[in-house]
This record gives structure tokens, C-alpha cells and sequence, in this order.
């Protein structure tokens, strides 16, 4: 269809630039929306750091925070669990904790700034289930060889005691261990650290 | 067409001279020349669209009585359970309506599969159902959350969580999506939204499906284009001569299967709308607690042959990306379905013993991987889950070879009875 006395050239040139400068204007105007999605003021101000007392956790016991809504976990591991750990550095897959699955001022044997006191985030690394706590050693479901740990009761992940993952399960990393710092021997804020100050 | 399109006295003339009633009803159901031999496997379209209204109208009721609110969502539907006159119907016809959607779906894709109603000219047709599969796959997701029960909340934690598995953007994308840093109640209040209005996406969708259906006419048991013989049939010297009208024909018949349908249907909503724990799951009788996870999580049957594929890939490289990619890869592999078929016949009728055997198998594949996915983790059922992946998408990637090669039947002129 050309009528006469129409420039053809510019009307495509035409009809082009108004089509881009509509698609940048929806496209500008799609952010506020797409944005409005992500998580608000409020959801992030609950994801401020906590703290927790361990004055009152028994050897070989867990505590239960909550932290952003994730279950965080605070383990006071007795001796001989700390003495089980290397024993199990054969059957995992990142037993030095290569992965950055913690800070780096956790990235040691225990994978804790206290041997003694070992926090992670209690969300499997596999698809999001919260692993259930098995301290005892050798328990008839788990096999005579299990030295304490965790048993994701999703798709059958274990990870010891140090949140390492074993060989061979649906997760493929360990269990990641959040920021905190201690703020005394006996308060621990987690969701925060010296770094960040 | 030589037909009376309009009328142009009385009521209805009046009518279309400003809406064209009488030609969209001859062209879609009067004077639409569907082939004479449908058998029992074309009942599920027309069951898809009266499920897709039951969906509907029994979601606007629950709607009216429903809070989408972590405190208040689960007591709400016990409310609705208890309290509201009728309540209880409504719900189970909703979450009985899901499953029954899905059968019927899946038994709407299989004839498709069993008679080639995917190949030239219905690519396009195939394309849209495929679409419609995959946007009603989004709603029941974000539907199951609703309830607010244990199975809910994390069966939508493990979904969520697969796009987190993307590399680089991925948990990012899982934060945009739950609008929060966990599931919780901005994620329930924003799946509300989305599954109270994509179910109108999804009528505009059968509606484009019907459409495309009608342009190139429907398939039917014998994969003969009945279009390609218009020598006339007894209502037009034009149409095709294996044409029958739709209505009354199809409608009549249509109405058999709706009744036979009902019945069942109605047997499972009075006797038993869980149906042993299938459709709706034990522990989602108990209300969200993001601080303990059920001991066996799976999701609702119609996802488990996904999700047992999502299971049977060993995670690679330190992450579980690829076992997201093959469960994707499993549903987004049916739009290539019309380019894989390299057959000369379209029918399972008229095509080979090999062909036969490897729809059998992807049927056995499909029905056990759904089995598996509800299963607890095992050593056994991984590797009977890997397996039964190989054999899902070797249906699809040999296609092309065992199609061209297999020994097929001559297909006759006209459809047989």
C-alpha cells in the first residue's frame, strides 16, 4: 500500500522510533511493579540479627532460634562428638569446607569460631527441609556407623555434626553456617559480625 | 459455506445485525463438521472445560469466605469446613475439581499422543495445550498453598527453592518470588492474587485452544484429515463427507460422558475427597510451622512424576541445578513432540509394533515415576527413578528414529467405523 506522495523511508523510521520509545516506557513502568515484589521494608527489618543466651544449654544439646524466619541452630558438642569429626573426613564430600558455605572465620576443622559451640542455618542445602537432630551414636535407623549428625527426613540427606555433608545423599553442599559473633561467653548475635559492624 | 448464516427477522435478526449469535454458533457448533468416529477418548476435552468451570465458580465461592493471611488462612478454611452453610461441598468440589483436572488432562494429552492429534497441521493446537498444561500447573502450585497446612507451606518451600538453584541469579529470583526470605505471609497473600486470576488466563487460553481446533479441524481415531474429501455429507453438498455436525451430535454425546463423569466424581467428593491421603495429604490436617518439616514431603501425585525426575539426578558440580533442569526439561520436551514424530501415519493404528511397544513403556515410565515421586527416599527407588527418567526421555529422543524406521499399516481413504 503506498499512497502517493508518501515517504515511506520516514514513516518506517517513524513508526520504528515510536515502537522503541514505547517498549523503553513499558519497561520503565514495569519496575515499580516487579520491584513492589521483592520484600518490603517490614520483611526486611524482621530479618535483623538476634540474639540468644547459651548460659542454659546442656552439653550435646540444641537450642532453636529463629532468624529470618529460618530455624538457626546452636549445638554445644561434648568432647567426644568434637572427637568423632576427623574420624568422618573420608566419607564426606567437602570435609575442609572448600565451599563457601560459611564465613571465613568458620572455615576451620570445627567449622565454629568455639569448638565447642557450632551455629548454622537448619535448612537442608538440598531443596529447603529443616534436618532433624541425631546426637546419639550408632542409632539402629541411621547405622552403627553414624557418630551424631543431622537426617534430612525430605530426601534422606546426612550431614555430621559440623553440618558437613556425607557422600552420596540429594545435598550437594554443607550446611551453611550464618555470620555471628559472640557478645559474651554466654550471648551469641547471630546475623551479624565485626566485620560488619 | 451455502447455509442460512444470518437471520434478519424477529428477535434473533435483530440481534445479529449488531452481533453476529446465529454465525458463531453455526460455525462452532451447528454447521462445525466434527469427524463422524470419535470414540471414548474424545470425551476429555469438552470434561476439561466443564472442570475448568467448576474451578471457577466453586473458587469465587470459597473466595467469599477465605482469609490469605499466614494467621488466618488455616482456621478460615475450617471455617468454611464447619461453619459456612454448604462450605464443606464447595471445598471438596475445589480441591476434588483439581485432581479431576488433571486426570482428565492427562487423559486428554494421551489420546493425543495415541492418535497424533500433535502432528501437521495441529502443531500450533498442540503448542497452545502444552501452554495450558504448564499455566494450570502454576495455579494448582500456587493454590496447594492456600490451606496454609504443613504440606502446603513446604511443598511450596521445596518448589520455590528449585529456582534458587539457577546459578548466579538464583537466590535472588527464590527471594523475589516468596517476597520474603521465607514462605510466609506476603508469599501467601501474592499467590492468592495470582491463583484467583490466572484461571481467566487460563479460560482466554481454552478459548484461543478452540479457536486453532476448529481452523484446522479436528483429528480423530484413524488420523485422516476428513477435510481432504468435501464431497458433502446430507447437510451440505460442501462439507467434508465424514463430517457430522457437532451439535446435536457431539453435544448429545458429550452429555453421556458428562453424566458417566458426575457420578464418579461425585462418588469420590461424598465418600472419600481425600482419596487415601492422594489428594489431599495428611499433613497438611495440620496447620504451616515453618520450625518443623513433615518427615516425608511430596508434592500432590499430579507433580510427583516431575518431581521424581527432579529426585533422580545426583547433583553435579556442587550444585542441584541440573536435576532442575531435567524436571523442566521433562515438560518442556512435549513442544517438540510434532517435530520428533517422523511417521508417515499419524495413528496408533495404523503405526508399527515398535511405536506401540515405546508408548507402552512411556506409559508404564510416566505412572511409575508418579508412584516413585510420592515414595520416600530409598536406595531402590533412586535407581528405579533413574531408570524410569532414561526411559521418559528416551520416548521422546529416539522419536525420531524408531518413528521413521517402524513398519507401518496402509491408512485407508475414508474413516472406518
Amino acid at each position: 500500500m503506498s499512497a502517493p506522495g508518501v515517504n515511506q523511508s520516514r514513516r518506517r523510521l517513524l513508526v520504528a522510533a515510536t515502537t522503541a520509545v514505547g517498549a523503553v516506557g513499558v519497561g520503565f513502568v514495569a519496575v515499580p511493579f516487579i520491584s513492589s515484589m521483592n520484600p518490603s521494608a517490614r520483611a526486611r527489618a524482621a530479618g535483623a540479627p538476634v540474639e540468644a543466651d547459651i548460659s542454659k544449654l546442656e552439653p550435646g544439646a540444641l537450642l532453636r532460634v529463629k532468624w529470618r524466619g529460618k530455624p538457626i541452630w546452636i549445638v554445644s558438642r561434648t568432647s567426644a562428638m568434637l572427637a568423632a569429626l576427623p574420624t568422618l573426613d573420608p566419607n564426606l564430600v567437602d570435609p575442609n569446607s572448600a565451599v563457601a558455605q560459611q564465613p571465613d572465620y568458620c572455615k576451620n576443622p570445627t567449622r565454629s569460631l568455639k569448638p565447642e559451640y557450632w551455629i548454622a542455618i537448619g535448612i537442608c542445602t538440598h531443596l529447603g527441609c529443616s534436618p532433624t537432630f541425631r546426637p546419639e551414636f550408632g542409632p539402629d535407623d541411621l547405622g552403627k556407623d553414624w557418630k551424631g549428625g543431622f537426617f534430612c527426613p525430605c530426601h534422606g540427606s546426612r550431614f555430621d555434626l559440623a553440618g558437613r555433608v556425607f557422600k552420596g545423599v540429594p545435598a550437594p553442599t554443607n550446611l551453611v553456617v550464618p555470620i555471628h559473633m559472640y557478645l559474651n561467653d554466654t550471648t551469641v548475635l547471630v546475623g551479624q559480625d565485626q566485620g560488619a559492624a | 459455506m451455502s447455509a442460512q448464516e444470518t437471520t434478519t427477522t424477529g428477535f434473533m435478526g435483530w440481534i445479529d445485525k449488531r452481533f453476529p449469535a446465529t454465525k458463531v454458533w453455526n460455525e462452532h457448533l451447528a454447521q462445525y463438521y466434527a469427524p463422524k468416529n470419535f470414540n471414548f477418548w474424545y470425551y476429555f476435552g469438552s470434561l476439561a472445560i466443564l472442570v475448568l468451570v467448576l474451578q471457577i465458580v466453586t473458587g469465587l465461592f470459597l473466595a467469599m469466605s477465605y482469609k490469605p493471611s499466614a494467621a488466618e488462612a488455616y482456621a478460615s478454611v475450617e471455617y468454611i469446613m464447619r461453619d459456612v452453610e454448604w462450605g464443606w461441598l464447595i471445598r471438596y468440589l475445589h480441591s476434588t475439581g483439581a485432581s479431576a483436572f488433571f486426570v482428565i488432562i492427562y487423559l486428554h494429552m494421551f489420546r493425543a499422543l495415541l492418535y497424533g492429534s500433535y502432528r501437521k497441521p495441529r502443531e500450533l493446537l498442540w503448542i497452545i495445550g502444552v501452554i495450558i498444561y504448564l499455566v494450570m500447573m502454576a495455579t494448582a502450585f500456587m493454590g496447594y498453598l492456600l490451606p496454609w497446612g504443613q504440606m502446603s507451606y513446604w511443598g511450596a518451600q521445596v518448589i520455590v527453592n528449585l529456582f534458587g538453584a539457577v546459578p548466579n541469579i538464583g537466590p535472588d529470583l527464590s527471594t523475589w518470588i516468596r517476597g520474603d526470605y521465607v514462605i510466609s505471609d506476603v508469599t501467601l497473600n501474592r499467590f492468592y492474587a495470582l491463583h484467583f486470576i490466572i484461571p481467566f488466563v487460563l479460560a482466554a487460553l481454552v478459548f484461543i485452544h478452540v479457536v486453532a481446533l476448529h481452523a484446522v479441524g479436528s483429528n480423530n481415531p484413524d488420523g485422516i484429515e476428513i477435510k481432504d474429501d468435501l464431497k458433502g455429507n446430507r447437510w451440505s453438498p460442501t462439507a467434508p463427507a465424514d463430517g457430522i455436525p457437532f451439535h446435536p451430535y457431539y453435544t448429545v454425546k458429550d452429555l453421556v460422558g458428562t453424566v458417566v463423569f458426575l457420578a464418579i466424581f461425585s462418588a469420590i467428593v461424598f465418600f472419600g475427597p481425600g482419596f487415601f491421603g492422594v489428594f489431599l495429604e495428611a499433613p497438611n490436617f495440620q496447620p504451616a510451622n515453618p520450625m518443623v518439616t513433615p518427615l516425608h514431603i511430596a508434592p500432590v501425585w499430579y507433580f510427583t512424576p516431575f518431581y521424581a525426575i527432579l529426585r533422580a539426578v545426583p547433583p553435579m558440580y556442587d550444585s542441584q541445578f541440573p536435576g532442575v533442569i531435567a524436571m523442566f526439561a521433562s515438560i518442556l520436551i512435549m513442544f517438540l513432540l510434532p517435530w520428533l514424530d517422523r511417521s508417515p501415519v499419524k495413528s496408533i493404528r495404523y503405526k508399527g509394533k515398535v511405536t506401540k511397544v515405546a508408548l507402552g513403556i512411556f506409559v508404564v515410565s510416566f505412572i511409575s515415576l508418579g508412584y516413585l515421586g510420592m515414595m520416600p527416599v530409598s536406595a531402590l527407588a533412586t535407581v528405579m527413578s533413574q531408570l524410569f527418567t532414561v526411559l521418559y526421555f528416551a520416548f521422546f529422543l529416539l522419536m525420531p528414529i524408531y518413528s521413521s524406521l517402524d513398519k507401518v499399516k496402509l491408512v485407508p481413504e475414508r474413516v472406518t467405523a
